[in-house]
C-alpha cells in the first residue's frame, strides 16, 4: 500500500510537468508564428527584398548522421557545445536522452555515465577513435576530461552505424566518442591561438591554451594545455522533512594538470595519418558519503594517465586500410589516514598499462556492398601493491566480420565479433579464457519518397568482460567470473523539416523505443561480514524505455535566432531475477521520468543559453521502499555570451549560472550536490 | 510605431507564458520529503506479564548508505515496531548513522555503537529518545560493569602511521563521558568481563598479512592491559559463561586457514579448548552456546552456512540443533542471534543481500519456526529489555 501511494503521488506531477513541457516545445512555436507573420506583414513593403534574400538562404535542410544513422546518435558539437553550462565532458552528457549521469558531485567526484540502464561499464568512450581504457574497473571518470579540446561529443546506442572501423567500437552495448579540436586556419593565415581563463565558484582557476600551427601544406600541429586548480568547497542543504541542515562540503580540492600535443597530416597519395600524445595528471581529496557525525575526510587520490596513439587511414582503388596503435600508461595512488596497518597508512598504488593494435581492411565489392574485416589485439597488466595481489595480465583478440548493403532508400548493416580473451596471473587461480560470439544487425529505412523520415532499428548482443576488480580486487576473491551479458532491441524514427516563410524554419525529432536484458549481471555479494564482498554473476535485468528528442530553429528576425531542444526519457528498469527478494522493483537510481530542456538565443553579439535537466523520483536501493526513496530534481542553468571582434581577434566573455533556484539534490545518496555556482570565463582566439 | 509596439506586446506575451511555464516546472514535482515513520506489525498475542518487555533490534545499514535503524519486539502488545529511533528523535541530524555496530541495555538506557558515524547513542531504554552522544572514532563494541560502559575501538588515533593500535574507552554511565581509555591490540573487537578482569579480542584487520593472534587482558581497578593470551589469527567474538569460561572465534584468513572456536579458562588465561567449527556469531543462555557459521570458500566461490548447539559444561556440540523445520534452508546469511532466557525461543536475523531489508525469524525451543517479520537493512544486534 505504502509503495503504491508513493508511486502514484510521484508520477502526477511529473506527468504533468512533461505535458507542460511538451506544451513549450509544442505551442510555443505557434505563438512564435503569429508574432512573425505580424512582423512581417509589417515590413513586406520597406523589406521585400532582405526577406526574399534570407528565405532562400534558409530554404535548405541539412540531412545529417543524425537522420540517417540506424542506431540512435545524439550529438553536441561546436557552437552548442560551447554554449552549454559545461566544465567537464561529464557536464555536457547530461543532456543526451536515455542517460543517467552518475554525480558524486563537486569538480574532483567521479563521474560516470550509465545508458539506457544497462551499467556503467557497458559504455565504451573513444578519444579520437581510440578507446579510453580501464581493465582496473572499467570506468572512464567523464569529469576528468575537460571540454576545452573536444569539437564534439557523439552517442551511440548500440554501436557507430559505420561498418568500417576498428573492431573495438563493435563491441560495447554503448559508445561515447569525444573527438578532439581538428585544426583549422583562417585564410592566409599558418597559426592559430586560443587562450581561455575560467574563474568561478568552489575557487577554480582554470588557464587553457591551444595553439595550432600549419607546419606544411599538409602537416598541422596542435598543442592544448590546461590547468585546474580548485578548493572543491561549496555549500550544500540536506533535509529528510524534519531536520534541515547547511554545511560546506570540504575536502574536494583538485588540481590536474593536462597536455596534449597532436599531429596530422595528408600525405602524396591522400593517404591520413595523425600521432597524438596525452599526459595528465591529478591530485585530490576525495569527499566520501555524508553520514550522521561524519562531515570531513582525508582520503586522497592521486591519478597520472599517459597515452601515445597513432593513426592511419588509406584508399587503394576498391581497397580501404586503417590502422591504429596505442599505448597507454596509468597510475593510481589511493591514501586512506584512517587506516593504519602495521606498515603504516593504507597507501594503495596501482599501474596499468596497456598495448592496443587494430587493423580494419574494407572492400568495395560494387556499389551497394562493402564488405569489412576488423581486427584489434590488445593486451592489459596491472600492478598493485596489495597484499597478496594476483598480478593479472590479459589478451584480448577481436575479431570482426561486418557487412553493408546500402541501397537508394534501405541501408543494411551486419557484423559478427569474435572476443578472445586470456587471462595470467602470478598468484592464485587465474580467471578462465573466454571465447565469445556476438552479433549486431541494424537497419535504416526511408519508406516514402521524401527523405525526411525515416525508420531505424537494430538488434545488439554484447557483453562485457570482468574488470580486474572483479576478478582480482582482493585475495579471497572468487575467481570464476562470466561476462555480463546484453541483448539490444530498439525501432525508432527520425523526421526533420524545414520551413519557409516563417519563424520556425527547422523542426526535427527522432523517437525510439527499446528493449533491454542483461544477465549474469556482476554484482557484490555478502561475504561472512559486511567487510567482505565478493563478485558473482547474479543479477537480471530487464529495461523498457522510449527516449524521445525534438530540435527546432527559430528566425525570429534578421539579428535573433533561436534555437530548442527537448528530450524525454522514459525507462522502466526492472530486476527481473525471479530469486530476488526484489523481483520486478525498480533498480537503483534509475528514474521513470528524465527530461531535458535546451533553449539558446542569439541576438547580434549576444548569445543567452538556458537549460533544464529534470530526473525523476528514484530509490537509491534495490527495495522500492520509504527509507530508500530519492527525491526528484530538476536543475536551471543559464548562460551568458558575449562575442566581440577587437582587430581580427575573437574574443569571447562569458557568464555561467547554474542551479539557478539553489535546489538541495543529491545524485547518489550522501553526496551532496553544490548549490547555485557562478563561473566566468574569457576566451581569446586568434 | 503603432505595429512595434504590438511587436514588443508580442514579446511580453511569449516570455510571460515562458516565465509562467519556468514556474511551473520548478514547483510541480518535489513534494515535501517526510522523516521515516514507525511502522508497527502484528507478530504475537501480547504478553503483558512476561518478565521480559521487549527486545531491540538494531539493524546495521549498508556502509554509506547511513541507513542504521532502530526496530523493537514489543512484547506488551504482541508487535514489531520498525524503525523507532527516527519516529522517536525525528530532529536529529542524518539520523541513527552508519553502520549500527553493537547495542546494550544497562539500567535505564539503551546504547548503541554505531561506527562509522564515530558515535555512541544512548537512548532512554523506555521511550527511545535520545539523551546523549559520545563521540569515540572507529567504535566497534560495547560491554557494562559496575556502573561503567567498555567501548572497543579500531584505532586510538587516526593518522598516525605509527599507531596501528586500538584501545578500549571507559565511559561512566551516570555523566555519558568518557572517563578513560586503554591501549590494546590492534582492531580490537568484541569484550567480555570476569572477576574486574576484561577480556578483549584483538584482530588485526588492517594488516591482512600481519593479523593479530590475542586477547588482551585488562585489570579493571588499574585500567591497565596486564597481559596478552595467544589464541589465533584475526579474533572477533568473545563471550564469557557464567564459569569464567571465555568462547572466543578465530575468522582465519578467509583463504588457507578456516575459522575455529576456542575456549580460554580465565583462571589460568590459558587456551584449554579449541572446536574446528566455523563460528561467526554466538550467543550463550541457559549453560547452552548456540552459534552459527559461515564459511567462506574461495576456491568454489560457494559460502556453508551451518548451524549448532553447544553445552558449557560438558563442552561438548550438542546434536540438537536449533532450527529443525528446514528454515535455515531459506536464510541466505545468518547475522544475528539471540534467545530469549525464559522460553528458550532463538531468534535469527537474515541480512539477504545486504541491501534490501532483512529478515528476523523466532523459533520454538523445538526449532519450528513461529514467527518471521521484515526488519531493516542487515538485521543485527539485540539488547534486551526487562521488566
Amino acid at each position: 500500500m505504502r509503495r503504491n501511494n508513493f508511486t502514484i503521488k510521484g508520477i502526477n506531477p511529473c506527468f504533468f510537468t512533461f505535458l507542460a513541457i511538451s506544451w513549450l516545445g509544442g505551442i510555443m512555436p505557434l505563438n512564435l508564428l503569429a508574432q512573425r507573420d505580424s512582423v512581417k506583414l509589417s515590413r513586406r513593403d520597406s523589406l521585400e527584398k532582405v526577406n526574399q534574400l534570407k528565405e532562400v538562404q534558409i530554404r535548405t535542410i541539412k540531412i545529417t548522421r543524425r537522420q540517417t544513422s540506424s542506431t540512435p546518435l545524439q550529438i553536441l558539437s561546436g557552437a552548442d557545445l560551447e554554449k552549454l553550462n559545461s566544465l567537464s565532458v561529464a557536464d555536457a552528457v547530461r543532456f543526451f536522452s536515455g542517460v543517467q549521469l552518475k554525480d558524486y558531485g563537486g569538480i574532483g567526484g567521479l563521474k560516470t555515465i550509465n545508458v539506457r540502464s544497462i551499467g556503467t561499464n557497458h559504455t565504451a568512450v573513444f578519444y579520437d577513435g581510440v578507446q579510453l581504457g580501464n581493465a582496473q574497473n572499467g570506468q572512464v571518470d567523464l569529469g576528468k576530461f575537460s571540454l576545452d579540446n573536444i569539437e564534439e561529443i557523439e552517442l551511440y546506442n548500440g554501436q557507430k552505424s559505420n561498418v568500417f572501423q576498428s573492431a573495438k567500437s563493435f563491441a560495447s552495448a554503448s559508445s561515447l566518442y569525444l573527438k578532439a579540436r581538428t585544426p583549422s586556419f583562417e585564410d592566409g593565415r599558418s597559426n592559430r591561438i586560443k587562450g581561455v581563463f575560467r574563474t568561478g565558484s568552489f575557487g577554480l582557476v582554470n588557464p587553457s591554451l591551444l595553439w595550432q600551427t600549419k607546419i606544411t601544406d599538409h602537416t598541422y600541429s596542435t598543442v592544448s594545455a590546461e590547468f585546474k586548480k580548485a578548493n572543491g568547497r561549496y555549500k550544500f542543504r540536506s533535509t529528510n522533512g524534519a531536520w534541515d541542515t547547511t554545511g560546506v562540503r570540504t575536502d574536494g580540492d583538485v588540481e590536474s594538470m593536462r597536455l596534449e600535443l597532436g599531429l596530422n597530416g595528408v600525405l602524396r597519395d591522400s593517404s591520413k595519418w595523425s600521432v597524438k600524445l596525452y599526459g595528465y595528471k591529478d591530485n585530490h581529496g576525495l569527499p566520501g558519503a555524508i553520514v550522521a557525525n561524519v562531515w570531513h575526510f582525508s582520503q586522497r587520490q592521486w591519478n597520472r594517465n599517459f597515452f601515445v596513439q597513432s593513426a592511419y587511414e588509406k584508399n587503394i582503388g576498391k581497397y580501404s586500410l586503417m590502422a591504429t596503435v596505442k599505448y597507454s600508461n596509468d597510475y593510481l595512488r589511493y591514501l586512506d589516514p584512517n587506516i593504519v596497518t602495521t606498515d603504516g597508512l593504507l597507501n594503495n598504488k596501482y599501474h596499468q598499462q596497456e598495448l592496443y593494435l587494430s587493423l580494419a581492411n574494407k572492400l568495395k565489392i560494387n556499389d551497394f556492398w562493402d564488405v569489412v574485416w576488423s581486427t584489434d589485439y590488445q593486451i592489459n597488466d596491472m600492478n598493485a601493491n596489495l597484499y597478496r595481489f594476483a598480478y593479472p595480465t590479459r589478451n584480448t583478440f577481436l575479431n570482426v566480420l561486418a557487412t553493408q548493403l546500402h541501397f537508394e532508400r534501405l541501408d543494411i548493416q551486419a557484423n559478427l565479433l569474435s572476443t578472445l580473451t586470456y587471462d595470467k596471473v602470478k598468484s592464485g587461480p587465474a580467471s578462465g579464457n573466454r571465447n565469445e560470439l556476438t552479433p549486431t544487425v541494424m537497419v535504416s529505412w526511408q519508406p516514402f519518397d521524401q527523405k525526411e523520415f525515416r525508420i531505424r532499428s537494430f538488434y545488439k548482443s554484447i557483453f562485457r568482460m570482468p574488470t580486474f576488480n572483479d576478478l582480482y580486487y582482493t585475495f579471497y576473491q572468487f575467481r570464476v567470473l562470466k561476462p555480463e551479458y546484453t541483448k539490444q532491441y530498439d525501432l525508432g524514427f527520425t523526421y526533420i523539416k524545414g520551413y519557409e516563410d516563417q519563424a520556425l524554419t527547422q523542426f526535427s525529432i527522432q523517437a525510439d523505443a527499446y528493449f533491454n536484458k542483461v544477465k549474469d549481471k556482476i554484482v557484490a555479494v555478502p561475504g561472512t561480514s559486511q567487510a567482505m564482498w565478493s563478485m558473482r554473476n547474479l543479477g537480471k535485468v530487464e529495461v523498457k524505455g522510449l527516449d524521445v528528442n525534438m530540435q527546432s530553429s527559430w528566425q525570429l528576425n534578421k539579428d535573433l535566432s533561436l534555437n530548442a531542444g527537448l528530450s524525454y526519457t522514459y525507462q522502466q528498469a526492472r530486476d527481473s531475477d525471479p530469486a530476488s527478494t526484489t523481483y520486478n522493483e525498480q533498480i537503483p537510481y534509475v528514474p521513470l521520468h528524465n527530461i531535458t530542456f535546451l533553449a539558446s538565443a542569439a541576438y547580434k553579439n549576444f548569445a543567452l543559453n538556458y537549460s533544464y535537466l529534470y530526473t525523476g523520483e528514484r530509490y537509491d536501493q534495490s527495495a522500492n521502499i520509504a527509507v530508500n526513496y530519492v527525491q526528484p530534481f530538476y536543475t536551471h542553468d543559464l548562460a551568458i555570451h558575449y562575442n566581440a571582434m577587437i582587430q581580427k581577434r575573437k574574443v569571447k566573455v562569458t557568464a555561467e549560472l547554474n542551479n539557478l533556484l539553489n535546489q538541495p539534490y543529491e545524485v547518489i545518496t550522501n553526496y551532496p550536490m553544490p548549490g547555485r555556482s557562478y563561473r566566468f570565463s574569457l576566451t581569446y582566439d586568434y | 510605431m503603432i505595429i512595434d509596439m504590438k511587436k514588443i506586446g508580442y514579446k511580453f506575451q511569449n516570455a510571460f507564458t515562458l516565465l509562467l511555464l519556468v514556474m511551473a516546472l520548478m514547483s510541480a514535482c518535489r513534494k515535501d520529503l517526510q522523516p521515516p515513520k514507525e511502522e508497527k506489525e502484528y507478530l504475537f498475542p501480547p504478553r503483558p506479564n512476561d518478565p521480559i518487555k521487549g527486545i531491540y533490534l538494531v539493524n546495521e545499514g549498508n556502509m554509506g548508505m547511513n541507513k542504521a535503524s532502530l526496530d523493537f519486539i514489543d512484547f506488551e502488545a504482541g508487535q514489531y515496531r520498525r524503525n523507532i529511533y527516527s519516529e522517536a528523535n525525528p530532529l536529529q541530524v542524518k539520523g541513527l548513522g552508519d553502520v549500527g555496530n553493537d547495542a546494550g541495555v544497562y539500567g535505564s538506557k539503551l546504547y548503541i555503537v554505531v561506527n562509522i558515524s564515530n558515535k555512541v547513542e544512548v537512548l532512554d531504554a523506555k521511550t527511545g529518545k535520545r539523551i546523549k552522544q559520545i563521540d569515540i572514532t572507529n567504535c566497534r563494541y560495547i560491554t557494562f560493569n559496575k556502573g561503567k560502559a567498555y567501548v572497543s575501538a579500531y584505532l586510538g588515533q587516526v593518522g598516525n602511521p605509527a599507531e596501528p593500535n586500538g584501545i578500549v574507552a571507559e565511559i561512566d554511565t551516570t555523566t555519558l563521558a568518557e572517563v578513560k581509555r586503554v591501549k590494546v591490540g590492534r582492531q580490537p573487537e568484541e569484550m567480555a568481563i570476569v572477576n574486574d578482569k576484561l577480556y578483549v579480542a584483538n584482530s588485526g584487520g588492517y594488516s591482512p598479512n600481519n593479523y593479530e593472534r590475542t586477547v588482551s587482558v585488562i585489570d579493571l581497578n588499574s585500567f591497565t592491559e596486564t597481559k596478552r593470551i595467544d589464541v589465533a589469527i584475526n579474533l572477533h567474538r568473545l563471550k564469557a559463561d557464567r564459569f569464567g569460561d571465555l568462547y572466543v572465534t578465530s575468522r582465519g584468513d578467509y583463504l588457507d586457514i578456516n575459522s575455529k572456536l576456542f575456549v580460554i579458562d580465565t583462571k589460568t588465561d590459558q587456551v584449554k579448548l579449541q572446536y574446528d567449527i566455523a563460528v561467526s556469531n554466538l550467543t550463550i543462555s541457559n549453560d547452552v552456546v548456540y552459534f552459527y557459521g559461515s564459511e567462506w570458500s574461495h576456491h568454489t566461490g560457494k559460502m556453508t552456512v551451518s548451524y549448532g548447539m553447544l553445552d558449557v559444561i560438558s563442552k561438548k556440540v550438542l546434536d540438537k540443533k536449533f532450527i529443525t523445520d528446514g528454515t535455515d534452508n531459506n536464510i541466505v546469511i545468518p547475522y544475528g542471534i539471540a534467545v530469549n532466557p525464559f522460553t528458550k525461543e532463538v531468534f535469527v536475523t537474515d541480512a539477504g543481500n545486504y541491501v534490501s531489508p532483512g529478515i528476523l525469524y523466532c523459533f520454538s525451543p523445538e526449532g519450528v519456526k513461529k514467527w518471521k517479520v521484515t526488519t531493516g537493512d542487515i538485521p543485527a544486534h539485540f539488547a534486551f529489555v526487562y521488566r
